[in-house]
């Protein structure tokens, strides 16, 4: 019953792999930008979170009350002052602004933390488990993330479906010169999708450092996990970053149940297997903007 | 008064000229419709008014003030809406959203979902089907509707005839009524030359960026359109 | 090379397709001795600096193929670093292991890096844009978790290469020095060449409009896949080249993203879509490597820094500052149309038209 129990894990730091995704889907799905320094933006929030925590004694719970809405400025920053204008350039301008920003973020980061793997402080909640059955366990932190990403999923669906912000990203995500005509500055739009994307950023970046050890680079990897939970899942939904959040983490932990190094490489050979064989995703948006 | 004037503008694509140091004025509550073949610059005098374009000389003034250069999401609060070539109807939204982002100007006036919806039954009817899944008909008289969404003082329409079936463009133009009855202006751009002469108080045609005619329908022949029309 | 058409006007005048520039056949002249300069390396130069400008010429390698890459064919990879890691094993496996002459096993190691990543292309081609560029990383970290599994690589402790070992250092750094000039002469003339050609006009095609280009016979994914392979094999002579300059590798130093930012950077800051722009990258970057090498890794951010200024302020790079934009070209590989109405002019040659395959999507 190990194996059920490893699914069951896996299931669990889906929703995690999920939270982290859902920024990368968003700046994507109204901006085209591939924000190849979403990794790194969550290290830095969970070395913000560290800060709060561990150095100046703030409970987790309103550090990230801190945490997540410096990080939308962040965000906004960002997109007024370097990705609006590499928009503007077009081509691989983003992209390779992204790159750069990732490289020089990851390296600053280091400069001021060093590379020592830092952990944020949750006492006990770190270990605590409920058992179900006799060889299965649910970490308390585990579901508590789950809740979370299901929660923050669900609210950026009922934001870009119901509020006029909101429809006015799915807009500019269709047609960015028609927006302006009608009346919509689609360059604040942006910075205010950024602020969105960082702001869950923000969130599932504490969630990372409450849950493992980090460091600079560790940004690296999650930038992938994120990347692969999108693609699992397919492009367009959130809820399909769910579902693929939650392949990739129960194929990690299944990996790392046959052997503990394994873990990475089945969930990276499942992401290419997906790509070889469904390479839309597993619950692909129907309508292609 | 004249609410829109075109003075000697100038507009480039890049090195190519399109228009010709082109003046153009229209009166508050008039329809003016603007004629002319492909190419003639039509589509790119509704852009520059609509800010999309700017001129590269030459101004463009609505309601005594010199917007040649203000960014198009500023025209429409100030209320100019352009309902573009080829729609532009947003895909992914339903037509209802479609309309709510038209009316994200917030101007006040007579038009609002209830009223737009009684004088366009046709998107009523569609007002939950997605972007992408409207006809072209349907398209049309949607995007019609969310430009007056913004109450807008002038309805810019361009070639709102293109692609599509004579009895459905008959049927949309029948509700321009409705519209210039609440003392909208509007400028018609249209290659469909019978339809526009219908509804217009005065026409001008364009070819190759530059005016070629103008007047009132009544006052001009069949003959003199034609000669303009194709430059012979 | 060049194809005569005869004008309406009359017909005795002709219309000429030109290749060269005046600045190619001067940027020749300078070329020619400064090669053979470089050649007599070993004998100039002490073997420190010997091995310092060998991680140079691969710096030029890796920069030169990924603007083939990138530039040229549109591909942002951000995994190059799986070839690059391919060449130095394949390199040290077939020297130490297998038995082979290290300096045949160059060639050799070029080659399975080239075949290995046509069934890779196939899986990359599913994605495109910022989402290639990830999904070639992944596949990159994909190539070293293998690689760390496999006992008869070093799993994760990596591999030294020993079989030099029997030649005096003097003489083992030269033939090195001298192995990686001919790499990095022969990586630059086949990106030219390739670039000279028809493909590398298809590409200017495939850049405007992909779908245009295929219904005129550009063959879109097989021209990606070729320049795709090529480039796979070109870092892969530069993994060999650094193999042979480090003698030990590990998966974590010869598959490291750090690989992809040097690229990338290097690219952006030389100048991206010229043969020329990465070169003058290349050495920008190792000079600012070597200058700021004080700092430690502060070098990285502030050479980040400046690839993202260069992004959005000077997208040619600096080469293309120094060029006048395209006006000077060592490298031509465009076709300029030169008319005999030229009788008429002082000048000599006037130019009717000028297309280029230089460039990639115009930032401007």
């Amino acid at each position: 019953m190990q194996w059920l129990n490893a699914v069951v894990q896996g299931v669990l730091l889906g929703g995690l792999y999920a939270l982290l995704a859902a920024g990368l889907s968003l700046m994507f799905g109204v901006m085209r930008i591939v924000n190849l320094a979403h990794g790194v933006l969550a290290m830095l929030a969970a070395y913000l979170g560290f800060v709060f925590v561990n150095n100046m004694g703030v409970p987790w719970y309103l550090a990230i009350l801190i945490v997540v809405p410096i990080m939308a400025l962040v965000g906004y920053v960002l997109q007024w002052g370097l990705f609006n204008r590499a928009l503007n350039k077009g081509g691989l301008a983003p992209l390779l602004v992204a790159f750069g920003l990732a490289v020089v973020l990851t390296q600053l980061l280091q400069e001021i933390f060093t590379a020592d793997n830092r952990r944020i402080q949750i006492g006990s909640l770190a270990t605590d488990s409920i058992q179900v059955t006799d060889a299965i366990y649910l970490g308390v932190f585990p579901v508590l993330t789950f809740i979370v990403a299901v929660v923050v999923i669900a609210g950026v669906q009922v934001f870009l479906n119901s509020t006029p912000l909101g429809r006015a990203m799915r807009a500019a995500s269709d047609d960015p010169d028609t927006v302006k005509l009608m009346g919509i500055d689609n360059r604040q739009v942006y910075a205010l999708s950024t602020a969105l994307a960082l702001a869950t950023v923000g969130l599932a970046g504490m969630f990372i450092g409450m849950k493992t050890q980090f460091s600079p680079t560790y940004g690296d990897l999650v930038l992938i996990f994120a990347f692969e939970a999108v693609i699992i899942g397919g492009l367009g939904s959130l809820w399909g970053t769910l579902a693929g959040g939650i392949v990739l983490g129960v194929a990690q932990t299944l990996g790392s149940q046959v052997n503990p190094s394994y873990g990475l490489l089945v969930g990276n050979l499942v992401f290419l297997a997906i790509l070889a064989f469904r390479p839309q995703g597993l619950f692909p948006k129907a309508v292609t903007t | 008064m004249t609410l829109l004037s075109l003075s000697d503008v100038d507009v480039h694509y890049g090195d190519f000229q399109a228009i010709y140091g082109l003046n153009l004025h229209i009166e508050e509550g008039e329809t003016l419709a603007v004629i002319g073949a492909n190419g003639a610059g039509k589509s790119t005098m509704l852009k520059t008014i609509a800010g999309l374009l700017t001129p590269t000389s030459g101004t463009v003034t609505f309601d005594g003030a010199d917007i040649s250069q203000m960014a198009p999401h500023k025209r429409v609060p100030i209320g100019i809406a352009l309902t573009p070539e080829g729609r532009k109807i947003f895909r992914s939204l339903s037509v209802e959203e479609n309309l709510k982002v038209g009316a994200h100007a917030k101007r006040p006036g007579p038009w609002n979902l209830t009223t737009v919806y009684e004088a366009f039954p046709l998107v009523a009817d569609r007002k939950d089907r997605l972007g992408v899944n409207l006809s072209g008909g349907e398209q049309q008289a949607a995007a019609i509707a969310r430009a007056l969404m913004s109450n807008p003082r002038l309805l810019l329409l361009d070639e709102v005839s293109l692609g599509l079936a004579p009895v459905v463009v008959e049927q949309i133009y029948a509700a321009l009524p409705a519209i210039t009855s609440q003392g909208t202006t509007v400028l018609v751009v249209e290659q469909d030359v019978n339809q526009s002469m219908k509804v217009a108080d005065r026409v001008q045609c364009l070819l190759e960026g530059r005016t070629v005619l103008e007047g009132a329908p009544s006052s001009l022949s069949r003959d003199e359109i034609a000669a303009a029309y194709f430059g012979i | 090379m060049s194809t005569t058409m005869s004008t309406e006007a009359s017909e005795n005048q002709h219309v000429k397709v030109k290749r060269a520039t005046k600045s190619s056949l001067g940027g020749l002249g300078i070329a020619i001795p400064v090669l053979l300069i470089m050649a007599a390396g070993p004998y100039i130069v002490d073997r420190g600096l010997q091995q310092q400008l060998v991680t140079l010429f691969a710096l030029i390698v890796m920069a030169t193929m990924w603007n083939l890459l990138a530039g040229y064919g549109g591909m942002v990879s951000v995994g190059q670093q799986a070839y690059i890691g391919i060449g130095a094993y394949g390199l040290i496996y077939l020297a130490e292991t297998i038995g082979i002459d290290p300096f045949l096993a160059v060639p050799a190691a070029i080659v399975i890096a080239g075949l290995l990543s046509i069934p890779i292309s196939f899986l990359a081609f599913r994605l495109v844009g910022g989402y290639f560029a990830i999904g070639t990383w992944v596949i990159a970290e994909v190539v070293k978790q293998i690689t760390m599994q496999v006992d008869a690589l070093g799993a994760g402790s990596g591999m030294s290469l020993t079989v030099l070992n029997e030649l005096s250092p003097g003489r083992r750094i030269a033939y090195v020095y001298w192995l990686s000039l001919v790499g990095v002469v022969l990586a630059v003339l086949v990106t030219y060449l390739v670039m000279r050609s028809r493909l590398g006009l298809g590409f200017t095609a495939i850049r405007d409009d992909s779908v245009a280009a295929s219904s005129l016979g550009v063959r879109v994914t097989r021209s990606k896949r070729i320049v795709f392979v090529i480039s796979a094999m070109g870092a892969a002579l530069a993994g060999s080249m650094i193999a042979l300059n480090t003698l030990r590798i590990t998966p974590e130093s010869i598959y490291s993203v750090n690989f992809a930012a040097f690229m990338i950077f290097m690219v952006v800051i030389g100048g991206i879509g010229t043969i020329e722009g990465p070169i003058v990258g290349a050495i920008v970057f190792f000079g600012l490597q070597q200058w700021l090498s004080d700092l430690g890794t502060w070098y990285l951010v502030i050479i980040g820094v400046l690839a993202i200024v260069i992004t959005l302020f000077l997208p040619r790079g600096i080469w293309g500052l120094i060029s006048g934009n395209g006006r000077i070209r060592l490298f031509p590989v465009g076709y300029r149309l030169v008319s005999p109405l030229s009788a008429l002019s002082l000048t000599g040659t006037k130019e009717l038209n000028t297309t280029s395959t230089e460039g990639v999507s115009r930032p401007d």
